[in-house]
C-alpha cells in the first residue's frame, strides 16, 4: 500500500463509519449514462445556471439596488452630470471602472440567454422523443416550472440596471398587473409602493432576483436531477437497447470526465462571448424616465413572443358599469400564455388519456413514429415563431423595408392559419418518413449502380441494409387505437358518451401509422 | 399473444471496435501528449488573464476588425478566461475519449412500483397512524385545525399590506390644473405659442409650485406632447378645437395602451406612434387610434395662454391618463 492509498483509505473509513456512504457510492459510481449529443442540452442549461450564480455573485459586490437619485460623475463622459438612479450609476461603474466588470456583466447576460435557449431546446428534445411519458411526468412538470421561472428571472435581471430600455419593460409589466380586473390597481400600487415607477421597485425585484428565485431554482433543479438519477436516463432505441436495460458509459471515470469537461467548455464559450460580443450596452440607452423612450424597444428573445402577442392584439376594451376590462392586454398577456403553459404542463397526462397507455417507457420514440405528437409540437412552435416574429415587427420593417402594418396583419392572420397548416404538413411528413423506412427495410438501400438487364432494361441495384439498421427501423411498437364503444352490448348509450367519442377520435388520430415491416414480410420478399 | 405480429429480431449490441490507443502504445502516448498540451493551453489562458488585469490600462481602446473600438483590458481578460476554461474542458474530454475505456456497459432497470407486500404494509401503517391520532373520529379537532391553519396562512397577506398605499384616485389624477404653465423638458422654460413652428413637437411637463420636487412618478402621469399644425389641418369637433391654441394641440405622452412614452411623431402623416406596441394615433382627429392594440385615444389636454402669453392648461385632464385599470369608468 502506498502512502497515498493509506491516506485515502483512512479518510474513506472516517466518512463511512459516520455515514455508511460506501454502500451507496459503490452502487452509484457504477451508474450508467447513455451517450447522445441531445442529452447534453439539459447539461448546458445546468452549467449556465452555475455560471449565472458565479457571475451574478460577482456583480452584486458593486451593484447598488437603489432608485435613490444621484448625479453621475463617473468615467463615461456622455452621461456626465445627468440625474440617474444609483442602480444605473452603479451598473455604469461596473461597466467602466471595475476591472473585468463589463466582462462579467456580459458573461452574466450571455449565460442567461444560453440558459433559456438550452431549456427550450432541451424541452423540445424531451417532447419530441416522448421522454415525458410515465414515469417521468413529474420531471416534465418541474421542467415547465423551471422554464416559467426562467422567463421571470431573466426579465427581472435585465430590469435591474434601470436603464431606459429596461424601465420601459417594467412599465409594460406594470400595465399588465394594472389591467387585472378587480385587484389590478391595488396589486400595482403594492408592487411599486405607490404610483409607477416609485422608488421601491428596483430594491424589491433585486431581492426576488438574487434570493427568492435562485433559491427556487436550486430546489427545483435538485429534485429534477435526483429524479433523473433515480429513474435512470432514457435511451434512444437501437440494437441491444431495451425498455429493461440502460446501455452507456459508467459514471466513473468516463461520464464524470466528459460531463465535468463539458462544464468548462460551456463556461469557456460563454466567457468568449462575453469577451467579444457586446450585449445590452446600457450606457447607450441612458437612465430611465417615464417620459422618454428609444425607437426599436425590444425585450430579450424569450419574452419576444409575449410582446409579439400583445402587439398583434386587436384594440378591444370593455367599458361597462363604471369599470374597464382591457382584453387587449389580458388575452395576449395572461390568458393565452396561461393556456399554453398549462396545456404544456399537462400534456403527458393528456397523451396518456388519449392513447390509454399507462405503461412505463424508457426507450425514446423517433419523432416520425409519433406523428400526432410531433405535429402538435411543430404546431405549437409555429405559433410561438409567428408571435416572436411579430415581437420584432419594427426591426423587421426597417430591415426589409416593409411597413409595420403589413407585418402586423400578416401575423394576425398567420397566428391562426400557419399552426394548423404546420400540423397537417408535419403529420404527413412523419408518415412519409415511416413509408421511406418501410421501403428501406423491404427493398434495401439504393446503391446508385445501374445495371443493364439482358433484355435491355436498366435497373438500380439495391443492397440490403444491416440487421442493426433494420432493427432500428422496426423496433417501435404500433399501438392500435382505443376501442371505445359508444353504447354497451345491449345498445344503451354509455354515460359520458360525448367524452368517449372525443377520446376515441383523438386516439384514432394518434394511432395513424404506416404499418412497419414484419418478419414474415421480410421473409416473403427474401424468397423472391 | 397469438395475434401479435412477429417483429424483426434484435441483433443485439454490436461488437466493440478497439481504438488505436487501446492497442498501440505509441498512439496512446500521443493521445497523452495531446491532452497535456490542451491543459497547458489552459494555463496559458490564465496567465493571459492575470497579465491583462495587471498590465493593460483600463482605459485603453484598440481597434479590431469586426469588433470595432474595444476596451483592450476587458477583451484580453475575457479571452484569457475563455481559454483557461475551454481548454480544461477540451483536455478532459479528449482524455475520456482516447484513453478511458470506451466499452459500453449494460445495467438493468427495475420497476419503480414497490412489491405488493410493501404497499400493503405501508397502507396498514398509514391507516394505523391516522387511527391512533383519531383523525377520522375527532372531527372537532380536524375542523378547528383546518380553521387555524387557514387563518395562519392569511397572516403573510396581512403583513404585506404595507408594501404600498391604496391607489385611491391616484391613477386618475395628474399635476395639471387650470392655469398650470407648460414648461419644456428638458430645460424647464415656459413656452409661448410663437416658440413652436408649424410641424414642431415639444415634450413638456407642468410647472410645479415653488418648493415641490418633481419625482419620476409625476413624470409618468404628467408628460405632455405639444404639436403645432396649421389650424385648418384639424378635423375636430367644436369642443376639442377650443382645447387647441393657434394650431397647437396637447396630448398626454403616456400611451393609453401600456403606458410607454408615445414618442415617435411622423410629420408627413401627422401620426403619433408608440414604439412599444406600434399603436398609431392620428393627431388631426384628437389622437384617434388608427392602428395597433391601443383601444383609446391619447387624452387631450385643453390649453390656452395666460396674461403673459405663455401656454397654460385650461383645465385638468378630463380623463385618467395612461393604461386602463378596473376602476376606470370610460
Amino acid at each position: 500500500m502506498t502512502a497515498r492509498e493509506r491516506i485515502a483509505g483512512s479518510v474513506a473509513n472516517y466518512v463511512d463509519e459516520r455515514t455508511g456512504a460506501a454502500a451507496w457510492m459503490k452502487k452509484n459510481l457504477n451508474k450508467v449514462f447513455p451517450d447522445h449529443w441531445s442529452f447534453l442540452l439539459g447539461e448546458i442549461a445546468l452549467y449556465s445556471f452555475v455560471i449565472l450564480l458565479l457571475s451574478g455573485t460577482f456583480l452584486t459586490f458593486w451593484f447598488d439596488p437603489s432608485q435613490r437619485e444621484v448625479i453621475y460623475d463617473g468615467g463615461y463622459q456622455p452621461l456626465s452630470g445627468l440625474k440617474m438612479s444609483a442602480a444605473y450609476a452603479s451598473t455604469l461603474h461596473i461597466s467602466f471602472e471595475v476591472r473585468g466588470g463589463l466582462l462579467m456583466r456580459q458573461i452574466h447576460h450571455w449565460a442567461a440567454l444560453i440558459f433559456m435557449a438550452a431549456i427550450v431546446v432541451h424541452l423540445m428534445r424531451v417532447y419530441f422523443t416522448g421522454a415525458f411519458r410515465k414515469p417521468r411526468e413529474f420531471n416534465w412538470i418541474i421542467g415547465v416550472g423551471l422554464l416559467t421561472l426562467g422567463i421571470v428571472e431573466g426579465f427581472l435581471g435585465y430590469s435591474l440596471p434601470d436603464d431606459l430600455l429596461s424601465g420601459t419593460g417594467i412599465r409594460i409589466a406594470e400595465a399588465i398587473i394594472q389591467a387585472l380586473p378587480l385587484v389590478g390597481s391595488y396589486l400595482a400600487f403594492f408592487a411599486f409602493g405607490g404610483a409607477f415607477p416609485g422608488e421601491a421597485f428596483i430594491p424589491r425585484i433585486y431581492t426576488v432576483h438574487v434570493l427568492l428565485l435562485p433559491g427556487a431554482f436550486l430546489a427545483l433543479i435538485t429534485v429534477h436531477l435526483m429524479l433523473v438519477w433515480y429513474q435512470k436516463h432514457t435511451q434512444y432505441p437501437g440494437p441491444g437497447r431495451t425498455e429493461k436495460n440502460v446501455v452507456g458509459y459508467p459514471l466513473l471515470p468516463v461520464y464524470m470526465a466528459k460531463a465535468g469537461g463539458f462544464f468548462f467548455i460551456v463556461f469557456g464559450v460563454t466567457a468568449f462571448l462575453g469577451a467579444v460580443a457586446s450585449i445590452n450596452p446600457i450606457w447607450l440607452y441612458g437612465p430611465y424616465t417615464p417620459g422618454q423612450i428609444s425607437a426599436g424597444s425590444q425585450p430579450d428573445w424569450y419574452m419576444g413572443w409575449l410582446d409579439g402577442l400583445v402587439r398583434m392584439s386587436p384594440p378591444i376594451e370593455t367599458h361597462a358599469l363604471g369599470h374597464t376590462i382591457s382584453w387587449n392586454i389580458l388575452i395576449p398577456g395572461l390568458i393565452v400564455p396561461g393556456i399554453l403553459f398549462t396545456g404544456m404542463a399537462l400534456y403527458p397526462f393528456i397523451e396518456s388519456w388519449m392513447t390509454g397507455d399507462k405503461r412505463e417507457h424508457h426507450l425514446l420514440d423517433r419523432p416520425r413514429n409519433a406523428p400526432n405528437r410531433t405535429a402538435l409540437g411543430v404546431m405549437s412552435l409555429t405559433f410561438m415563431l409567428v408571435a416572436l416574429i411579430n415581437g420584432g415587427n419594427d426591426i423587421i420593417a426597417t430591415t426589409f423595408h416593409l411597413t409595420i402594418n403589413q407585418i402586423m396583419w400578416f401575423s394576425r392572420v398567420a397566428i391562426f392559419v400557419l399552426p394548423p397548416l404546420a400540423f397537417v404538413i408535419t403529420k404527413r411528413l412523419c408518415l412519409s418518413l415511416q413509408r421511406a423506412d418501410r421501403d428501406l427495410v423491404l427493398h434495401g438501400r439504393e446503391t446508385g449502380r445501374l445495371v443493364m438487364m439482358p433484355h435491355g432494361e436498366f435497373v438500380e441495384v439495391h443492397e440490403p441494409i444491416s440487421p442493426e439498421k433494420a432493427w432500428l427501423l422496426t423496433q417501435h411498437e404500433q399501438q392500435p387505437a382505443l376501442a371505445l364503444e359508444e353504447s354497451d352490448s345491449r345498445g344503451v348509450r354509455r354515460p359520458g358518451a360525448l367524452k368517449n367519442k372525443l377520446r376515441a377520435r383523438l386516439s384514432r388520430a394518434h394511432a395513424v401509422a404506416v404499418p412497419k415491416v414484419t418478419a414474415e414480410e421480410l421473409k416473403a420478399i427474401e424468397h423472391h | 399473444m397469438s395475434n401479435e405480429i412477429e417483429t424483426i429480431k434484435d441483433p443485439g449490441l454490436p461488437a466493440h471496435v478497439h481504438r488505436r490507443a487501446d492497442t498501440d502504445p505509441k498512439a496512446a502516448k500521443k493521445a497523452e501528449r495531446q491532452v497535456a498540451i490542451l491543459f497547458l493551453l489552459s494555463a496559458l489562458g490564465t496567465v493571459t488573464l492575470i497579465g491583462s488585469y495587471i498590465f493593460i490600462p483600463s482605459d485603453l481602446f484598440i481597434f479590431f476588425p469586426i469588433l470595432g473600438n474595444t476596451n483592450a483590458q476587458q477583451l484580453f481578460l475575457g479571452l484569457g478566461m475563455a481559454a483557461s476554461l475551454f481548454f480544461i474542458g477540451m483536455g478532459a474530454i479528449h482524455w475520456a475519449k482516447t484513453l478511458m475505456p470506451d466499452e459500453e456497459v449494460i445495467i438493468q432497470r427495475h420497476e419503480f412500483r414497490s412489491p405488493d407486500e410493501d404497499r400493503e404494509a405501508f397502507v396498514a401503517t398509514a391507516k394505523a397512524g391516522a387511527a391512533a391520532a383519531g383523525l377520522g373520529r375527532r372531527s372537532l379537532i380536524k375542523r378547528s385545525l383546518g380553521l387555524s391553519l387557514g387563518l395562519a396562512g392569511l397572516s403573510p397577506l396581512i403583513l404585506l399590506r404595507d408594501l404600498g398605499p391604496l391607489p385611491k384616485d391616484e391613477l386618475s389624477k395628474t399635476s395639471w390644473k387650470a392655469g398650470t404653465r407648460l414648461i419644456t423638458d428638458p430645460g424647464d422654460r415656459p413656452i409661448r405659442a410663437e416658440d413652436l413652428e408649424v410641424g414642431a413637437v415639444a415634450q413638456t411637463l407642468p410647472e410645479l409650485p415653488a418648493g415641490k420636487e418633481r419625482v419620476l412618478s409625476d413624470i409618468g402621469k404628467d408628460a405632455v406632447l405639444l404639436i403645432r399644425l396649421r389650424p385648418q389641418d384639424f378635423n375636430l369637433d367644436a369642443e376639442r378645437l377650443s382645447w387647441t391654441h393657434e394650431g397647437i394641440i396637447a396630448f398626454s405622452k403616456i400611451c393609453s395602451h401600456m403606458g410607454c412614452a408615445v414618442a415617435l411623431y411622423e410629420q408627413q402623416t401627422k401620426h403619433l406612434l408608440c414604439p412599444c406596441h406600434q399603436s398609431t394615433f392620428d393627431v388631426t382627429r384628437a389622437a384617434k387610434v388608427i392602428f395597433g392594440p391601443a383601444a383609446r385615444p391619447l387624452p387631450q389636454l385643453a390649453i390656452t395662454v395666460d396674461s403673459e402669453g405663455y401656454l397654460v392648461a385650461k383645465q385638468p385632464f378630463t380623463e385618467p391618463v395612461g393604461p386602463s385599470f378596473w376602476e376606470r369608468s370610460s
